[in-house]
Protein backbone atom coordinates (compact mmCIF):
# COMPACT_ATOMS: atom_id res chain seq x y z
CA UNK A 1 0.00 0.00 0.00
CA UNK A 2 1.27 3.75 -1.01
CA UNK A 3 1.84 6.08 2.17
CA UNK A 4 -0.63 8.67 1.80
CA UNK A 5 -0.15 10.43 5.13
CA UNK A 6 3.07 12.41 4.53
CA UNK A 7 5.18 15.02 6.57
CA UNK A 8 4.76 18.89 5.72
CA UNK A 9 7.99 20.48 3.65
CA UNK A 10 8.61 22.64 6.47
CA UNK A 11 8.59 19.75 8.57
CA UNK A 12 11.70 18.06 6.78
CA UNK A 13 13.40 21.51 6.25
CA UNK A 14 13.72 22.03 9.99
CA UNK A 15 14.93 18.48 9.85
CA UNK A 16 17.21 18.44 7.47
CA UNK A 17 18.76 21.95 8.76
CA UNK A 18 18.71 20.62 12.48
CA UNK A 19 16.23 22.49 14.30
CA UNK A 20 13.98 19.93 15.66
CA UNK A 21 13.57 18.91 19.38
CA UNK A 22 15.23 15.30 19.67
CA UNK A 23 11.52 13.53 19.45
CA UNK A 24 9.98 15.28 16.42
CA UNK A 25 13.38 14.14 15.06
CA UNK A 26 12.74 10.53 15.86
CA UNK A 27 9.08 10.76 14.38
CA UNK A 28 10.81 12.33 11.40
CA UNK A 29 13.17 9.85 10.82
CA UNK A 30 10.86 6.77 11.46
CA UNK A 31 8.32 7.75 8.64
CA UNK A 32 11.28 8.80 6.19
CA UNK A 33 12.48 5.33 6.89
CA UNK A 34 9.30 4.10 5.37
CA UNK A 35 8.69 6.73 2.84
CA UNK A 36 10.57 7.26 0.01
CA UNK A 37 8.91 10.37 -1.61
CA UNK A 38 9.69 12.18 2.35
CA UNK A 39 13.64 10.87 1.67
CA UNK A 40 13.64 12.38 -1.37
CA UNK A 41 12.11 15.75 -0.23
CA UNK A 42 14.91 15.25 3.06
CA UNK A 43 18.34 14.55 1.17
CA UNK A 44 17.43 17.06 -1.26
CA UNK A 45 16.98 19.67 1.51
CA UNK A 46 20.59 18.11 2.65
CA UNK A 47 21.73 18.67 -1.16
CA UNK A 48 20.85 22.99 -0.08
CA UNK A 49 22.69 22.70 3.04
CA UNK A 50 25.69 20.99 0.81
CA UNK A 51 25.67 24.02 -1.37
CA UNK A 52 25.36 26.60 1.63
CA UNK A 53 28.83 24.17 3.19
CA UNK A 54 30.57 24.97 0.10
CA UNK A 55 30.30 28.72 -0.06
CA UNK A 56 30.64 28.97 3.69
CA UNK A 57 33.51 31.62 4.09
CA UNK A 58 36.34 29.34 5.79
CA UNK A 59 38.15 29.72 8.65
CA UNK A 60 41.62 28.97 9.32
CA UNK A 61 42.77 26.13 10.68
CA UNK A 62 45.07 25.54 13.27
CA UNK A 63 48.41 25.22 12.00
CA UNK A 64 49.40 21.02 13.51
CA UNK A 65 45.45 20.34 12.46
CA UNK A 66 46.28 18.48 9.41
CA UNK A 67 48.92 16.47 11.27
CA UNK A 68 46.81 15.44 14.05
CA UNK A 69 44.06 14.57 11.45
CA UNK A 70 46.56 12.38 9.86
CA UNK A 71 47.65 10.95 13.24
CA UNK A 72 43.90 10.45 14.41
CA UNK A 73 43.27 8.27 11.19
CA UNK A 74 46.32 5.72 11.62
CA UNK A 75 44.45 4.60 14.39
CA UNK A 76 40.57 5.03 13.09
CA UNK A 77 39.33 1.59 11.87
CA UNK A 78 36.77 1.96 9.56
CA UNK A 79 33.28 2.20 10.99
CA UNK A 80 31.21 -0.80 9.84
CA UNK A 81 27.74 -0.12 8.00
CA UNK A 82 25.13 -0.58 10.60
CA UNK A 83 22.95 -3.56 9.75
CA UNK A 84 19.74 -3.21 9.06
CA UNK A 85 17.55 -5.55 10.63
CA UNK A 86 13.86 -4.98 9.21
CA UNK A 87 11.19 -5.52 11.55
CA UNK A 88 7.89 -3.59 12.84
CA UNK A 89 9.89 -0.94 14.20
CA UNK A 90 11.94 0.92 12.02
CA UNK A 91 15.47 1.20 12.90
CA UNK A 92 16.00 4.82 14.20
CA UNK A 93 13.04 3.82 16.81
CA UNK A 94 14.34 0.32 17.53
CA UNK A 95 17.79 2.02 18.45
CA UNK A 96 15.07 3.94 21.51
CA UNK A 97 13.95 0.71 22.09
CA UNK A 98 16.75 -1.58 22.11
CA UNK A 99 14.96 -4.25 20.06
CA UNK A 100 12.12 -4.85 17.68
CA UNK A 101 8.20 -5.14 19.38
CA UNK A 102 9.21 -8.26 21.92
CA UNK A 103 11.83 -5.41 23.04
CA UNK A 104 9.07 -2.87 24.27
CA UNK A 105 8.47 -2.73 27.50
CA UNK A 106 4.25 -1.73 27.35
CA UNK A 107 2.68 -0.16 30.25
CA UNK A 108 -0.98 -0.38 30.71
CA UNK A 109 -2.81 3.28 30.65
CA UNK A 110 -6.28 1.72 30.47
CA UNK A 111 -9.58 0.34 28.73
CA UNK A 112 -6.67 -2.52 26.88
CA UNK A 113 -4.27 0.84 25.86
CA UNK A 114 -0.41 0.49 26.68
CA UNK A 115 2.22 2.95 25.80
CA UNK A 116 6.14 2.99 26.31
CA UNK A 117 7.46 5.95 26.58
CA UNK A 118 11.02 6.63 24.56
CA UNK A 119 14.18 8.14 26.27
CA UNK A 120 14.36 10.97 24.30
CA UNK A 121 15.30 14.61 25.57
CA UNK A 122 12.31 16.48 27.26
CA UNK A 123 11.51 19.29 24.66
CA UNK A 124 9.32 16.90 23.21
CA UNK A 125 8.02 13.32 24.11
CA UNK A 126 7.77 10.14 21.92
CA UNK A 127 5.86 7.18 23.06
CA UNK A 128 4.92 3.43 21.26
CA UNK A 129 1.21 3.71 21.46
CA UNK A 130 -0.64 -0.02 21.42
CA UNK A 131 -4.40 0.19 20.49
CA UNK A 132 -5.90 -3.05 20.65
CA UNK A 133 -7.87 -3.95 18.00
CA UNK A 134 -11.15 -2.36 17.13
CA UNK A 135 -10.56 0.09 20.11
CA UNK A 136 -11.32 3.75 20.17
CA UNK A 137 -8.16 5.77 22.29
CA UNK A 138 -9.70 7.72 24.57
CA UNK A 139 -10.94 11.18 23.06
CA UNK A 140 -8.27 13.72 23.66
CA UNK A 141 -7.25 16.79 22.37
CA UNK A 142 -3.71 18.52 21.52
CA UNK A 143 -2.08 21.53 23.08
CA UNK A 144 1.04 22.22 20.43
CA UNK A 145 1.29 19.73 17.60
CA UNK A 146 1.01 16.07 18.12
CA UNK A 147 2.92 13.16 15.28
CA UNK A 148 1.25 9.84 14.73
CA UNK A 149 3.00 7.32 12.83
CA UNK A 150 1.19 4.11 12.26
CA UNK A 151 3.85 1.13 12.73
CA UNK A 152 1.53 -1.67 12.71
CA UNK A 153 -2.19 -1.88 11.57
CA UNK A 154 -4.43 1.14 10.86
CA UNK A 155 -6.42 3.59 12.65
CA UNK A 156 -9.31 5.87 11.25
CA UNK A 157 -10.67 8.63 12.38
CA UNK A 158 -13.81 11.01 11.75
CA UNK A 159 -11.86 12.22 8.56
CA UNK A 160 -9.09 9.83 7.44
CA UNK A 161 -7.72 6.09 7.61
CA UNK A 162 -3.73 5.94 8.59
CA UNK A 163 -2.04 2.75 7.57
CA UNK A 164 1.09 1.56 7.86
CA UNK A 165 4.09 4.41 7.37
CA UNK A 166 0.95 6.81 7.34
CA UNK A 167 1.59 10.30 9.69
CA UNK A 168 -0.99 12.02 10.55
CA UNK A 169 -0.33 15.41 11.88
CA UNK A 170 -2.52 17.12 14.62
CA UNK A 171 -2.33 20.44 15.86
CA UNK A 172 -4.37 22.33 19.01
CA UNK A 173 -7.13 22.76 16.47
CA UNK A 174 -7.77 19.22 16.26
CA UNK A 175 -10.43 16.99 18.35
CA UNK A 176 -10.49 13.82 17.39
CA UNK A 177 -11.34 10.32 18.22
CA UNK A 178 -9.36 7.28 16.11
CA UNK A 179 -10.15 3.83 16.50
CA UNK A 180 -8.07 1.17 15.62
CA UNK A 181 -8.90 -1.41 12.44
CA UNK A 182 -10.90 -4.75 13.98
CA UNK A 183 -8.06 -6.73 12.27
CA UNK A 184 -5.18 -6.24 14.56
CA UNK A 185 -3.52 -4.41 17.11
CA UNK A 186 -2.57 -1.08 16.05
CA UNK A 187 1.19 0.24 17.38
CA UNK A 188 1.84 3.92 16.40
CA UNK A 189 4.64 6.26 17.41
CA UNK A 190 3.05 9.48 18.83
CA UNK A 191 5.25 12.24 19.35
CA UNK A 192 4.36 15.38 20.74
CA UNK A 193 5.40 18.84 21.78
CA UNK A 194 3.39 19.20 25.22
CA UNK A 195 1.45 16.58 27.09
CA UNK A 196 -1.70 15.38 25.63
CA UNK A 197 -4.78 16.11 27.43
CA UNK A 198 -7.58 13.09 27.24
CA UNK A 199 -11.37 14.57 28.00
CA UNK A 200 -12.49 11.48 29.74
CA UNK A 201 -12.32 11.33 33.59
CA UNK A 202 -11.20 7.79 33.82
CA UNK A 203 -8.09 8.47 31.25
CA UNK A 204 -7.33 11.82 33.14
CA UNK A 205 -7.23 9.44 36.14
CA UNK A 206 -4.80 7.26 33.82
CA UNK A 207 -3.20 10.24 32.99
CA UNK A 208 -1.60 11.58 36.59
CA UNK A 209 -1.23 7.81 37.25
CA UNK A 210 1.67 7.45 34.61
CA UNK A 211 2.24 10.86 34.14
CA UNK A 212 1.29 11.52 30.43
CA UNK B 1 5.72 26.44 1.22
CA UNK B 2 5.67 26.37 -2.55
CA UNK B 3 9.31 25.23 -4.07
CA UNK B 4 10.47 26.05 -8.06
CA UNK B 5 11.22 23.57 -10.34
CA UNK B 6 13.02 25.23 -13.36
CA UNK B 7 16.85 25.60 -13.50
CA UNK B 8 18.18 28.79 -12.80
CA UNK B 9 19.62 30.64 -16.02
CA UNK B 10 23.17 29.99 -16.83
CA UNK B 11 24.67 32.72 -18.05
CA UNK B 12 28.56 31.64 -17.44
CA UNK B 13 28.76 28.00 -18.70
CA UNK B 14 32.47 27.77 -18.57
CA UNK B 15 33.05 28.96 -14.43
CA UNK B 16 30.11 26.32 -13.97
CA UNK B 17 31.68 23.62 -16.06
CA UNK B 18 34.61 23.97 -14.20
CA UNK B 19 33.00 23.87 -11.02
CA UNK B 20 31.00 20.96 -11.52
CA UNK B 21 34.41 19.69 -12.49
CA UNK B 22 35.99 20.32 -9.00
CA UNK B 23 32.85 18.77 -7.75
CA UNK B 24 33.63 15.34 -9.81
CA UNK B 25 37.11 15.65 -8.37
CA UNK B 26 36.46 15.77 -5.29
CA UNK B 27 34.34 12.55 -5.59
CA UNK B 28 37.27 10.96 -7.18
CA UNK B 29 39.57 11.61 -4.23
CA UNK B 30 36.91 10.16 -2.21
CA UNK B 31 36.61 6.88 -4.00
CA UNK B 32 40.52 6.59 -3.69
CA UNK B 33 40.63 7.15 -0.02
CA UNK B 34 37.30 4.34 -0.03
CA UNK B 35 39.22 1.60 -1.86
CA UNK B 36 42.74 2.56 -1.03
CA UNK B 37 42.45 4.49 2.10
CA UNK B 38 44.74 7.23 0.30
CA UNK B 39 46.20 9.68 2.86
CA UNK B 40 47.47 11.66 0.14
CA UNK B 41 43.88 11.98 -1.09
CA UNK B 42 42.45 12.48 2.47
CA UNK B 43 44.85 15.40 2.92
CA UNK B 44 43.47 17.29 -0.14
CA UNK B 45 40.06 16.49 0.66
CA UNK B 46 41.28 18.11 4.45
CA UNK B 47 42.72 21.11 2.84
CA UNK B 48 39.64 22.06 1.29
CA UNK B 49 36.28 21.20 3.31
CA UNK B 50 37.97 21.63 6.73
CA UNK B 51 38.26 25.07 6.67
CA UNK B 52 34.66 25.42 5.60
CA UNK B 53 33.46 22.59 8.06
CA UNK B 54 35.38 24.93 10.62
CA UNK B 55 33.07 28.14 9.30
CA UNK B 56 29.96 26.72 9.36
CA UNK B 57 30.55 25.36 13.09
CA UNK B 58 31.60 28.87 14.05
CA UNK B 59 28.49 30.65 12.18
CA UNK B 60 26.78 27.92 14.07
CA UNK B 61 26.97 29.39 16.93
CA UNK B 62 30.27 26.89 18.48
CA UNK B 63 33.63 29.05 19.77
CA UNK B 64 36.64 28.28 17.42
CA UNK B 65 38.42 25.75 19.35
CA UNK B 66 34.92 23.68 19.30
CA UNK B 67 34.79 24.49 15.82
CA UNK B 68 38.57 23.10 14.92
CA UNK B 69 38.03 20.19 17.07
CA UNK B 70 34.29 19.44 15.20
CA UNK B 71 35.89 19.44 11.97
CA UNK B 72 38.78 16.98 13.24
CA UNK B 73 36.02 14.89 13.71
CA UNK B 74 33.84 15.87 10.78
CA UNK B 75 37.12 14.65 8.67
CA UNK B 76 37.97 11.88 10.63
CA UNK B 77 34.49 10.25 9.79
CA UNK B 78 34.71 11.05 6.49
CA UNK B 79 37.68 8.22 6.61
CA UNK B 80 36.07 6.04 8.74
CA UNK B 81 32.87 6.20 6.79
CA UNK B 82 34.16 6.50 3.44
CA UNK B 83 32.28 3.13 2.26
CA UNK B 84 28.95 4.62 3.18
CA UNK B 85 29.28 7.96 0.80
CA UNK B 86 27.05 7.24 -2.11
CA UNK B 87 28.34 9.64 -4.97
CA UNK B 88 24.51 8.79 -6.57
CA UNK B 89 22.79 10.67 -4.38
CA UNK B 90 25.04 13.00 -2.67
CA UNK B 91 27.93 15.51 -3.34
CA UNK B 92 30.72 15.28 -0.93
CA UNK B 93 29.60 19.02 0.16
CA UNK B 94 25.83 17.15 0.84
CA UNK B 95 27.64 14.38 2.70
CA UNK B 96 29.98 16.19 4.52
CA UNK B 97 27.11 19.04 5.24
CA UNK B 98 25.14 16.12 7.13
CA UNK B 99 27.75 14.92 9.54
CA UNK B 100 28.57 18.69 11.08
CA UNK B 101 25.37 19.10 11.17
CA UNK B 102 25.09 16.06 12.96
CA UNK B 103 28.04 16.65 15.10
CA UNK B 104 26.42 20.35 15.76
CA UNK B 105 23.65 18.68 17.33
CA UNK B 106 25.53 16.49 19.40
CA UNK B 107 27.64 19.55 20.60
CA UNK B 108 25.58 22.54 21.27
CA UNK B 109 22.18 20.60 22.60
CA UNK B 110 24.14 17.31 23.84
CA UNK B 111 21.36 15.53 21.75
CA UNK B 112 21.19 12.37 20.05
CA UNK B 113 20.10 12.97 16.05
CA UNK B 114 18.37 9.73 14.49
CA UNK B 115 18.73 9.10 11.48
CA UNK B 116 16.40 7.19 8.72
CA UNK B 117 17.44 3.75 8.64
CA UNK B 118 19.38 3.02 5.72
CA UNK B 119 18.62 1.72 2.91
CA UNK B 120 19.06 -2.38 2.51
CA UNK B 121 21.56 -1.97 -0.19
CA UNK B 122 25.09 0.18 0.12
CA UNK B 123 26.08 2.37 -2.48
CA UNK B 124 27.03 0.66 -5.55
CA UNK B 125 30.51 0.18 -5.91
CA UNK B 126 30.83 1.71 -9.43
CA UNK B 127 27.95 4.22 -9.79
CA UNK B 128 27.20 5.25 -13.14
CA UNK B 129 29.54 7.76 -14.10
CA UNK B 130 27.35 10.29 -16.34
CA UNK B 131 24.64 9.75 -13.18
CA UNK B 132 27.16 11.17 -10.54
CA UNK B 133 28.78 13.81 -13.25
CA UNK B 134 24.66 15.08 -13.27
CA UNK B 135 24.38 15.06 -9.81
CA UNK B 136 27.50 17.05 -8.90
CA UNK B 137 26.29 19.66 -12.07
CA UNK B 138 23.09 19.78 -10.12
CA UNK B 139 23.78 20.66 -7.26
CA UNK B 140 26.40 23.71 -8.61
CA UNK B 141 23.52 24.65 -9.96
CA UNK B 142 21.55 24.75 -6.96
CA UNK B 143 24.21 26.57 -5.00
CA UNK B 144 24.23 28.82 -7.58
CA UNK B 145 20.86 29.55 -7.70
CA UNK B 146 20.46 29.87 -4.10
CA UNK B 147 23.12 32.21 -4.29
CA UNK B 148 20.98 34.57 -6.68
CA UNK B 149 18.08 35.01 -4.56
CA UNK B 150 17.39 38.48 -3.47
CA UNK B 151 19.39 38.65 -0.25
CA UNK B 152 16.77 38.63 2.07
CA UNK B 153 15.42 35.39 1.06
CA UNK B 154 19.13 33.95 1.04
CA UNK B 155 19.65 35.60 4.41
CA UNK B 156 16.37 33.46 5.74
CA UNK B 157 17.46 30.05 3.91
CA UNK B 158 20.90 30.74 5.46
CA UNK B 159 19.57 31.18 9.26
CA UNK B 160 18.04 27.70 8.99
CA UNK B 161 20.72 26.02 8.07
CA UNK B 162 23.04 27.63 10.73
CA UNK B 163 20.40 26.72 13.09
CA UNK B 164 19.43 30.04 13.92
CA UNK B 165 15.38 29.52 12.78
CA UNK B 166 12.62 28.19 15.22
CA UNK B 167 10.02 25.91 13.38
CA UNK B 168 7.33 28.54 13.05
CA UNK B 169 10.11 30.82 11.58
CA UNK B 170 11.19 27.92 9.06
CA UNK B 171 7.23 27.82 8.18
CA UNK B 172 7.99 30.78 6.47
CA UNK B 173 10.85 30.30 4.41
CA UNK B 174 9.16 30.06 0.57
CA UNK B 175 10.58 29.43 -2.94
CA UNK B 176 13.91 27.42 -2.17
CA UNK B 177 15.28 26.96 -6.16
CA UNK B 178 15.34 23.23 -5.27
CA UNK B 179 16.04 22.27 -9.39
CA UNK B 180 16.09 18.97 -10.38
CA UNK B 181 17.60 17.57 -8.00
CA UNK B 182 14.32 16.20 -6.19
CA UNK B 183 13.14 14.45 -8.68
CA UNK B 184 16.53 12.70 -9.50
CA UNK B 185 17.22 11.52 -6.27
CA UNK B 186 13.57 10.32 -6.08
CA UNK B 187 13.99 8.42 -9.73
CA UNK B 188 17.44 6.97 -7.60
CA UNK B 189 15.37 5.33 -5.07
CA UNK B 190 13.21 4.10 -6.96
CA UNK B 191 15.31 2.62 -9.11
CA UNK B 192 17.35 0.93 -6.21
CA UNK B 193 13.89 -0.51 -5.26
CA UNK B 194 13.23 -1.75 -8.50
CA UNK B 195 16.81 -3.46 -8.49
CA UNK B 196 16.51 -4.98 -4.82
CA UNK B 197 12.97 -7.20 -5.75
Amino acid sequence: MPIKHHLHEPTLLAYATGNLPEAVNLVVAAHVSLCDECRALAETFDTVGGALLEETAAVGLEQDSLDRALARIETEAPAPRAPVSPGTLPAPVQAYVGGDLSAVKWRPVGMGVKQALLPTSDTASARLLLIPAGAAIPDHSHSGQEFTLVLQGAFADEEDRFARGDIEIADDKVHHQPVADIGEDCICLAVTDAPLKFSGWLPRMVQRFVGI
Amino acid sequence: MTTKDDSPPNPDAQSEGKKAGEAAKWVALMIRVRDHRDRTAFAALFGHFAPRIKGFLVRSGADVSTAEECAQDVMTTLWRKADQFDPARASLSTWLFTIARNRRIDLLRRENRPEPQELPWGPEPEPDQAEVISLQQETRQLGKAIATLPPAQRDLIEKAYFGELTQSEISRITGLPLGTIKSRLRLALDRLRHTMK
